[in-house]
């Protein structure tokens, strides 16, 4: 585990709004994403989680701190990142097939080569809606797939352009039990057999164990980072792992964390 | 199940007119009710048939002078759709002023519009396209305005410019509002193009009625009604079509897919 640094954040804080009205979302964070590595943030709700995907994104800079990727400051949107949300945001004009080649339609070298190639990117999209498991569906669209077929298509969307990293903000907050752990495993397979980068998002303590290498906790507003866990379970997991000892020593040990951080006054809006 | 849709479709709406103009007729003649007031359904169809001729022509000359309007309407409400769009400045700085001009009854402009271009088909173009624009802007700007910012999100992340996100994203997306307020535009179009008439013009159906009318001719006044109607029908129809090729998508829950 000795991968060079893909992401260096520096006491980085953040803020929306300007001098006075500002709202500081994150303050002081410093954390560090290795290449390959797969980390996952938890915290309570509005605790500046999002935000933190934002700065990274190059979506929203930083108010103070340093943030570099690949050893290089963060300025504007970094591009070789690959984005998926609690809703799946398909384009409902689009057949699924379409939908996961947008991203190609906009980033170098493919926005140029896509009219001239655009069988062979096909194609690419294709195989990559059917290794999730969507092999049947490219064809239709997006409101024609259930919650969870259509967050496997925003998955791929999210990676057909191979991203350096990929930014998850509670990707499986609106699926069911099942289908998520379904997931689970989905995204677990991708980024073994892709070695991307992952940044996972979310409020499921169980989701974050199971899938992350480490496991940052982050305090309410504005968002501090609490503990940084080493999960420590050898990977690939099996869900059998989940109603192990060992497993639910750290969920538990995550949610006590969580408990103490939230603040009754700041926890009422 | 087809035979259901065909009685829902066809079989009732037709059903609903017939027995409209049934009762009109009934009334009529129950009441004894003077062809000066109201001419029983009858009279009315009569005088359709009767002045066919100048009721095509004046006909001819409304609905080309409301789809002229309409379609500088369309063109006009489009562009000004997207630049309000775009930017949130624009929207601020001329949404009041749209807001503003929408406001004043399209009659009291006419005059003017007649003092500038003269009696002819120019002033009722001119007054179908200003009632008409008004709605296309608001929708087309409406559906830029409510893009998903997680959508958009995504797209930036990649370094999409504003112009990739418009293309890719903004225009497919207002698409559905904007098919939806040519239905409310045509109709407007076609009042328009018939106020205008109405205050002064040399041919239109709005200018037969108003002759209709100094004569005492009621039943061609009604007819004069019954042909508007008629064809208001057909131009909403007309958008309505289009709509539902071009924007299905939006539609899913009906369509067959």
């Amino acid at each position: 585990m000795t991968s060079p640094v893909l992401v260096r954040l520096d006491r980085v804080s953040m803020a929306y709004g300007r001098r006075e009205a500002a709202i500081h979302a994150v303050q002081d964070v410093s954390l560090e994403i290795r290449k390959g590595e797969f980390i996952a943030v938890v915290g309570p709700s509005g605790c500046g989680k999002s935000s933190l995907l934002r700065l990274i994104s190059g979506l929203h800079p930083p108010l103070s701190g340093n943030l570099s990727v690949e050893g290089k400051p963060v300025k504007g949107p970094i591009k070789s990142v690959g984005m998926v949300f609690q809703n799946s945001n398909l384009l409902p004009w689009r057949k699924v097939v379409d939908n996961v080649l947008l991203p190609l339609e906009i980033v170098e070298p493919h926005r140029s080569r896509i009219r001239r190639e655009g069988r062979s990117y096909r194609e690419k999209s294709i195989k990559l809606l059917e290794s999730v498991g969507l092999g049947g569906f490219t064809d239709k669209f997006p409101w024609q797939l259930s919650g969870g077929m259509q967050q496997r298509a925003s998955i791929c969307r999210a990676l057909i352009h191979e991203p350096e990293i990929l930014l998850l903000d509670e990707p499986f907050g609106a699926l069911d039990a099942f289908t998520r752990e379904d997931l689970w495993c989905l995204l677990r397979d991708l980024q073994a057999a892709r070695a991307v980068t992952v940044m996972l998002v979310t409020h499921d303590l169980r989701e974050a164990v199971f899938l992350a290498d480490t496991v940052y906790v982050m305090s309410n507003r504005p968002g501090r980072m609490v503990k940084c866990l080493d999960v420590g379970i050898s990977r690939p997991r099996d869900l059998e792992v989940t109603y192990g000892a060992q497993f639910q020593a750290i969920v538990h040990e995550l949610r006590g964390l969580i408990g103490r951080t939230g603040d009754p006054a700041e926890g009422a809006h | 199940m087809e035979r259901r849709e065909f009685t829902i479709k066809v079989v009732s709406p037709a059903l609903f007119t017939l027995s409209l103009f049934l009762i009109w007729e009934a009334v009529c003649r129950v009441f004894n009710v003077p062809l000066t007031i109201l001419p029983a359904a009858s009279d009315v169809f009569a005088a359709l048939w009767r002045y066919r001729a100048p009721i095509a022509e004046n006909s001819f000359v409304t609905l080309w002078t409301t789809l002229a309007g309409f379609g500088i309407a369309t063109v006009f409400g489009l562009t000004l759709g997207i630049a309000v769009g775009w930017h949130r400045a624009l929207y601020a700085g001329i949404y009041p002023v749209l807001v503003g001009f929408n406001s004043i009854p399209k009659v009291a402009v006419v005059p003017v519009l007649i003092l500038w271009f003269g009696l002819g088909e120019l002033p009722a173009i001119m007054t179908a396209f200003l009632i008409s624009f008004f709605p296309i802007v608001v929708n087309v700007a409406t559906g830029l305005a409510t893009t998903e910012p997680e959508l958009e999100d995504v797209l930036r992340a990649l370094g999409a410019s504003k112009l990739d996100i418009m293309r890719k994203v903004g225009i497919p997306r207002s698409l559905p509002y904007f098919f939806g307020s040519l239905k409310v535009a045509i109709t407007l179009a076609f009042v328009g193009a018939v106020v205008s008439e109405t205050v002064g013009a040399n041919k239109g159906i709005g200018k037969l009625m108003l002759d209709a009318q100094s004569a005492f001719q009621v039943p061609i006044v009604f007819a004069g009604l019954l042909v508007l109607a008629f064809l208001g029908i057909v131009l909403y129809a007309m958008t309505a079509l289009i709509e539902q090729r071009f924007t299905g998508w939006a539609f899913r829950g009906q369509a067959n897919y």
